[in-house]
């Protein structure tokens, strides 16, 4: 067997592909904070098919010496868990791909450094080793020494039985073996810095922090019917119901979480609901009664390609029309796109914050490739937002007093001497059924007259690169760390982006720094640039360029790199 | 308690005169002041309809949603303050039709609320079509030729899911009915009433005088607690049963199965607690 010799300096990706029910989920649970914690920066993010067993899956595992929280299309190395791995991603692998694996199983024309995972695991003690001789590999390429790797399977597999973690951790040493008898100068040389900060990071997912920003902001009930991409959210919410003090409830089909979650907000708790596009056109009916109701709501929405079923289990960002326009009738809403893990819990806590004060509907926009990314992040206080905005009622109480600002205070049910009335038919102050063309003219005009309270608190969109851009990139949501790794690659002072998180209602901060800017570029994870539209319609803008992704894959840091200087030689040539 | 504390006073009560609606809700003010429920702590909840628009005739709080979906809204509000008294009003289209699936699911999930179910065979909001309760051969405007769907048969359906309470009264009979709504609001478990009613206007077939004709009380020697008797009342159509089908107490409720009540029984809306630290150490 020849040994290829190849460098790879600070910026390693790692990609484990295999059929669904081969374990890569684990291995990716247990290599990123094995990784982790021996100082290495993690970035991970997976696709998979919509299958229970079978077919191919592949997670991706960046390892850093700086930050990298971007998906990259280039593989470093690949292991490949059976045969159709290879075939399918074919696409992405290229001449510097190493790829580790049994020749003889594998049977690919492809050079493959024999590595027989499964043999050498039946040696230890069972196929179930396999993986755990993979992160072995792995680790011993990236120098992490067999006893920190150890401590960590130790760790790890603690509530299980003694033989169990010693045959864990033998597998381990015989893939560090392995890996360090190729390893090396002349040989496969990896040369990724740990940094001893990364050691006391926190390792964060997508749907682990809206999960945790709903948690923070006294989310107390959460009712969903389980659809990729936000399963993940419900699952974590459940799993520390108790703790939280959270009623979490698997409700028979959307319509009923949605209308739960208006019920909960009703008598006093804080409803939570969390879907992905279909399961939120389900939601659109209670989404007007919110807005007919001025009840509060927070709905998590992960996107995936439609229109219908689509591609369930992939990414992309063609619902932020969907969000915007969807429900009967006119009322205040609030659109937040998440555009980092971080993001993830800052907007999520924000969201319920927002809504309970501006009593209306929140929405907020992930989609798949966010909630399924999990990288390290500086581990953040957790702290919660505070008031609940509820207000003790006296008798003679008016749900739906007419007030300057549009916002009448919520009184909840039992909690003072006033009756809480809120009616889905238009209704006066009193939540009265009313056909009075005054009163319905008064509270069309109160439920409108919200968003101008709600536009004194905007978040701002976060320019990236020097204010005396040229040419202006323009993103919104999870598309925050590929635009941000592109610019850096690119190193042009006069590319600039500006990235939005909240994308409805916009803050009017965006109009000017666009127009500003002599070229501009939309980068759109849809085919028909919703975003670059809705910015059409709020500052007469047409965006001339547009990157756009639609074939359920996130964009990767390489073709936008391209796409970006593409633009950039024709803007030249002008 | 006297009933007129659940007066509104002067409203313009959107009901045709005659209609059983009147009567179910005399009854219900009657049933509740027995009670002696504080109407600060009494939401009613509803959907869309004629008999949803009862809310709105009582002095309570209530929460008037969509059209079938007062159920899962009333789960949630019992479930986030278990001490509030939840009573759903509904109609047969609301509750059987555009709510089937929350009615199902509702009896497996077993929240402590009453259905009371204002059943006049007809949908008359949208002015005489067809309910799920219609029965075989009923003409209207929609349905031509008359009906050829089975009616929905709500205690049947009921009673072979092992519904914690359900009956069916009838409210020409004020004293039965109201006794009925007694025992379904102090059962503690998912409670259903079916209630006849005649629409005086859109139904001409099922009047007042039909359901006296139609129906006959079950004796007094009906066990309520052998399900396979109840099931053969339930599926009896000659003549209709009213009365207490079937109850089981045993049952486990839902609001008692949370997590978030195990430890701590204060309403969630009143628990202060700092998430933050038991956070920073889950992701520690």
């Amino acid at each position: 067997m020849t040994i290829p010799s190849r460098v790879i300096v600070d910026d390693v990706s790692i990609v484990l592909c295999g059929e669904a029910g081969k374990g890569i989920q684990t291995v990716e649970r247990l290599l990123t904070p094995l990784l982790m914690s021996a100082g290495f920066n993690v970035f991970a993010c997976k696709e998979y098919m919509s299958r229970v067993r079978g077919g191919s899956n592949s997670t991706e595992i960046r390892v850093s010496s700086q930050k990298k929280v971007a998906y990259v299309e280039r593989i470093d190395i690949l292991i490949p868990l059976d045969k159709d791995a290879i075939p399918h991603l074919a696409n992405r692998i290229s001449q510097s791909t190493v790829i580790f694996g049994s020749t003889k199983e594998l049977a690919s024309g492809l050079p493959i450094v024999d590595v027989p995972f499964d043999g050498i695991a039946a040696e230890v003690g069972g196929a179930i080793y396999a993986n755990t001789v993979a992160i072995g590999l792995i680790s011993g390429l990236l120098n992490v020494e067999l006893s920190v790797v150890g401590k960590f399977l130790e760790k790890f597999f603690k509530s299980k039985p003694d033989e169990v973690v010693r045959k864990n951790i033998e597998a381990a040493k015989r893939g560090i073996d392995i890996a360090l008898s190729f390893s090396g100068a002349g040989k496969i040389d990896v040369r990724v810095k740990p940094d001893e900060r990364v050691k006391s990071d926190m390792l964060a997912g997508g749907a682990e922090m809206i999960a945790a920003g709903a948690i923070a902001a006294g989310c107390n009930f959460v009712a969903g019917y389980p659809m990729t991409p936000s399963t993940g959210i419900l699952t974590f919410l459940s799993q520390h119901a108790g703790k939280f003090g959270i009623i979490a409830e698997q409700a028979e089909d959307e319509i009923s979480a949605v209308n739960m979650a208006l019920g909960a907000w009703y008598a006093g708790g804080r409803g939570f609901v969390c879907t992905a596009g279909g399961g939120f056109a389900l939601m659109v009916e209670s989404l007007s009664l919110a807005g007919m109701i001025e009840s509060p709501l927070v709905i998590s929405v992960g996107m995936r390609p439609a229109p219908a079923t689509g591609l369930p289990t992939r990414t992309e960002q063609g619902d932020l029309e969907h969000a915007l326009y969807s429900g009967h009738g006119e009322f205040p809403r609030i659109i937040l796109a998440p555009s980092t893990v971080e993001n993830c819990f800052e907007l999520s806590k924000k969201a319920f914050d927002m809504a309970g004060k501006f009593q209306c509907p929140v929405i907020i926009l992930s989609d798949q490739y966010l909630v399924d990314t999990i990288y390290n992040a500086v581990p953040f206080k957790f702290a919660g937002a505070g008031d609940n905005h509820v207000t003790m009622t006296a008798a003679g109480y008016r749900r739906y007093a007419l007030t300057p600002d549009g916002i009448s205070p919520r009184g909840i049910p039992a909690y003072g001497d006033g009756f809480v009335n809120v009616d889905s038919d238009e209704h006066d102050e009193d939540g009265h059924i009313t056909e009075s063309m005054d009163v319905r003219s008064a509270m069309v005009e109160k439920r409108l007259r919200k968003y101008e309270a709600i536009k004194k608190e905007l978040i701002p969109p976060e320019l990236i690169g020097a204010s005396d851009y040229e040419t202006l990139v323009i993103g919104w949501g999870s598309t925050f760390g590929v635009i941000k790794e592109a610019l850096e690659i690119i190193a042009d002072p006069r590319l600039a982006a500006l990235h939005f998180t909240q994308v409805h209602p916009l803050h009017p901060d965006g109009a000017g720094y666009i127009t500003r800017a002599k070229n501009r570029v939309i980068v759109e994870n849809n085919a028909t640039s919703q975003f670059g539209k809705l910015i059409k319609l709020s500052t007469g803008m047409e965006i001339e360029n547009k990157i756009l992704k639609y074939n359920g894959m996130p964009f990767s840091v390489e073709e936008l790199v391209s796409g970006l200087r593409e633009i950039l030689a024709k803007g030249a040539l002008k | 308690m006297n009933p007129k504390e659940y007066d509104v006073g002067d409203v313009d009560v959107a009901w045709c005169p005659g209609c059983g609606n009147f009567g179910i809700l005399r009854i219900v003010k009657q049933a509740l002041a027995e009670l002696e429920i504080d109407p600060r702590r009494l939401v009613v909840v509803s959907g869309i309809g004629q008999a949803a628009k009862a809310p709105h005739y009582l002095k309570t709080n209530f929460f008037n949603g969509l059209h079938g979906r007062a159920v899962p809204a009333a789960t949630a509000i019992k479930a986030v303050n278990p001490g509030l008294v939840v009573i759903v009003e509904s109609g047969d289209g609301d509750m059987y039709g555009e709510g089937g699936n929350h009615f199902i699911h509702a009896i497996r999930r077993n929240p402590d609320i009453t259905c009371l179910v204002h059943d006049n065979m007809v949908y008359g909001l949208t002015k005489g079509q067809a309910s799920p309760t219609s029965q075989v051969g009923f003409k209207t405007p929609l349905q031509v030729a008359g009906v050829t769907e089975q009616p929905f048969n709500p205690m049947a359906v009921a009673v072979a899911m092992d519904a914690s309470f359900v009956a069916r009264a009838f409210v020409g009979d004020v004293s039965g009915t109201k006794e009925i709504i007694k025992k379904a609001i102090t059962h503690k478990g998912f409670s259903l009433v079916d209630i006849f009613q005649p629409c005086v206007t859109f139904n001409k077939v099922n009047s007042y005088q039909w359901f006296k004709e139609h129906t006959y009380n079950l004796a007094p020697s009906h066990d309520p607690h052998d399900r396979l008797s109840a099931f053969q009342k339930a599926i009896e159509n000659e003549k209709l049963p009213l009365g207490i089908f079937y109850v089981n107490e045993n049952k486990r409720v839902f609001e008692d199965t949370l997590d978030a009540y195990q430890q701590d029984k204060t309403p969630l809306h009143q628990r202060t607690s700092n998430r933050s630290a038991v956070l920073s150490k889950l992701f520690s």
